[in-house]
């Protein structure tokens, strides 16, 4: 059971979130070719480390954020607001 | 020369006390170069392997495996094969999957234990009637066998479910599939090694690949952890780990990795003949011939590479699991594990060409690639041996993500995932 720490309110069984996928991934313009956008849709990085990922405080207080994790140990490095650049981790 | 299993060899066998059975097939070291490498020993690089040598006369062939072979997905499976699927793509290549382990048996000389003990998908609601109706028509239509089920007909299939008047999911009928059922998964990846090695294919166990060599005309050669090995063409059939693979070639998939879970029971009387699927339950469930209730379910909630499997979704398979079956709320689990799943967005499995020439993917089998090994396999040597996609699989490659021409199968993994 990981144990994530909701910004607002703090730590909380995972339980109570849901996984919104890869992070900062931008939305791109209605020009975008079929490549672009299929890479949009579907293609991830997928990484086996450290991944940059978005969870949802579903149900607790609704708020969005994100968190950096590995994929291996599940071990959080970080949680950071929606909207900030990606962190360096080690 | 590959020794033939029969009731001869193993009464003559038996009267030398077993001392000389023969190795079922080589630990060679590799050659400098390869025509073709497969990357990955599970199910689908050994009857790539072997289809390749069988099929297309292509001998030159090695399969590097970073572990033991069939470790990976393949040994970890729940072992449920069949092909009912929604989309004639689909159900074309599973039921030619599911014929090739009707006939796999005799054709490696190995017994992989197929039971075609049938699979019953449970309905709960007037809605899942409805969807499964439309379900096993579909699978009529493509000239897959399929029963729609009453209440009384499951009843009589599957008596020990929670039939009472407050069942918290009521079972209004269902459908099944009589020729599905399972097959024994160690088998399978054994079956195709040994066939594979006798035709001169050299299985590499301990191997990893970390990296290759790629020259302005495309794969030149494989990294690996004894040395660098020439080759014509590689198959990357590595599962949950394609996108580190790919990562290595310079590009990146429209593939997630995740754990999947499943468990076993201590072993009981027979009870269960049947598979038994409940996809509001979430659950799926058969007994093995060891006595052992197998059951599985859906995805762990966030990607992984970890084979361990987490708390909260052991727990609702289980709940899903007493819900159905109330009497066995007091078996004990024996085992509980997870292999690392390739999921792509449509269910459907990636077979095609890479964007470095050379390099062709088997992946995106999700859930559900244990069924999908034979046919996996013959039409990867297919695409490897030719250069061009098998007709079974041309609707598979990764040029769908662009085109939209996706085969949305999520349905018919039977499990919400
Ligand atoms: C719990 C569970 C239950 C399942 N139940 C079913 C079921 O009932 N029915 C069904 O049809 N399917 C089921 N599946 C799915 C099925 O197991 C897989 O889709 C299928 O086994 C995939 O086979 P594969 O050969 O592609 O992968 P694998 O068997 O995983 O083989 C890939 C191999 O590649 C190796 N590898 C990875 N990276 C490298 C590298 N760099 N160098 C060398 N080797 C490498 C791995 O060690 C591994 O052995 C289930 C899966 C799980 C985890
Ligand atoms: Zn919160």
């Amino acid at each position: 059971m990981l144990s994530l720490t909701c910004p607002h309110c703090g730590p909380r069984d995972e339980t109570e979130f849901s996984c919104g996928g890869e992070s900062h991934i931008e939305r791109p313009g209605v020009e975008a070719s079929d490549e672009t956008w299929a890479d949009y849709l579907f293609v991830r990085d997928n990484p086996r480390g450290v991944t940059f990922e978005r969870w949802h405080h579903r149900f607790g207080c609704g708020a969005w954020f994100n968190v950096a994790r590995d994929t291996v140990s599940h071990e959080i490095k970080t949680v950071y607001p929606m909207g900030a650049p990606r962190p360096t981790t080690p | 020369m590959m020794q033939r299993y029969s009731f001869l060899s193993l009464a003559g066998h038996a009267l030398r006390g077993h001392r000389a059975w023969p190795q079922a097939w080589r630990s060679p070291q590799p050659k400098p170069a390869y025509d073709v490498v497969i990357v990955g020993g599970g199910g689908h690089g050994l009857a790539t392997a072997y289809y390749l040598a069988k099929n297309h006369g292509v001998r030159n062939v090695a399969v590097f495996e970073k572990g033991w072979i069939g470790g990976g997905n393949t040994g970890r499976n729940t072992t449920v094969v069949r092909s009912n699927y929604l989309f004639p793509e689909s159900a074309r290549f599973y039921d030619h999957s599911l014929k090739l382990y009707e006939g796999l048996s005799r054709e490696l000389n190995f017994n992989i234990m197929l039971s075609q003990r049938g699979m019953v998908t449970l309905a709960h609601s007037r809605h899942d009637i409805d969807a499964q109706r439309r379900w096993a028509n579909a699978m009529r239509i493509n000239g897959i066998d399929s029963d729609l089920l009453t209440r009384e007909d499951v009843r009589r299939l599957v008596p020990r479910l929670d039939y009472a008047p407050d069942a918290r999911l009521p079972v209004l009928g269902g459908f099944t599939q009589p020729r599905a059922g399972t097959a024994r998964h160690d088998a399978v990846a054994w079956g195709y090694a040994r066939a594979a090695d006798a035709l001169g294919v050299d299985i590499i166990q301990n191997c990893e690949v970390t990296g290759f060599d790629i020259g302005a005309d495309g794969v030149r050669a494989v990294k690996t952890s004894l040395g660098l090995i020439g080759v014509g063409r590689v198959g990357l059939a590595v599962a949950g780990h394609s996108s580190v693979l790919a990562r290595t070639l310079g590009f990146r998939l429209p593939v997630q990795s995740y754990a999947l879970q499943a468990m076993v029971s201590e072993p009981i009387k027979p009870l269960l003949d049947t598979v038994v699927l409940s996809p509001s339950a979430g659950i799926y469930v058969s007994q093995s011939d060891k006595g052992e209730l197998v059951i599985g379910g859906g995805l762990d909630l966030y990607a992984s590479y970890a084979q361990r499997g987490n708390l909260p979704t052991a727990e609702q398979v289980i709940a899903g699991l007493i819900t159905l079956f109330p009497s066995f709320s007091r078996l004990r689990m024996l085992r509980q594990w997870a292999g690392v799943v390739d999921v792509v967005h449509d269910s459907t499995p990636i077979l095609g060409r890479s964007p470095v020439p050379g390099v062709f993917l088997n992946c995106g089998w999700g859930t559900g690639g244990f069924k999908a090994i034979p046919a996996g396999g013959w039409c990867f040597a297919h695409l490897l041996a030719k250069n061009e996609s098998h007709p079974l699989a041309t609707g598979f490659g990764l040029d769908r993500f662009t085109s939209g021409a996706l085969i949305d199968e999520a349905a018919a993994s039977g499990i919400a995932h």
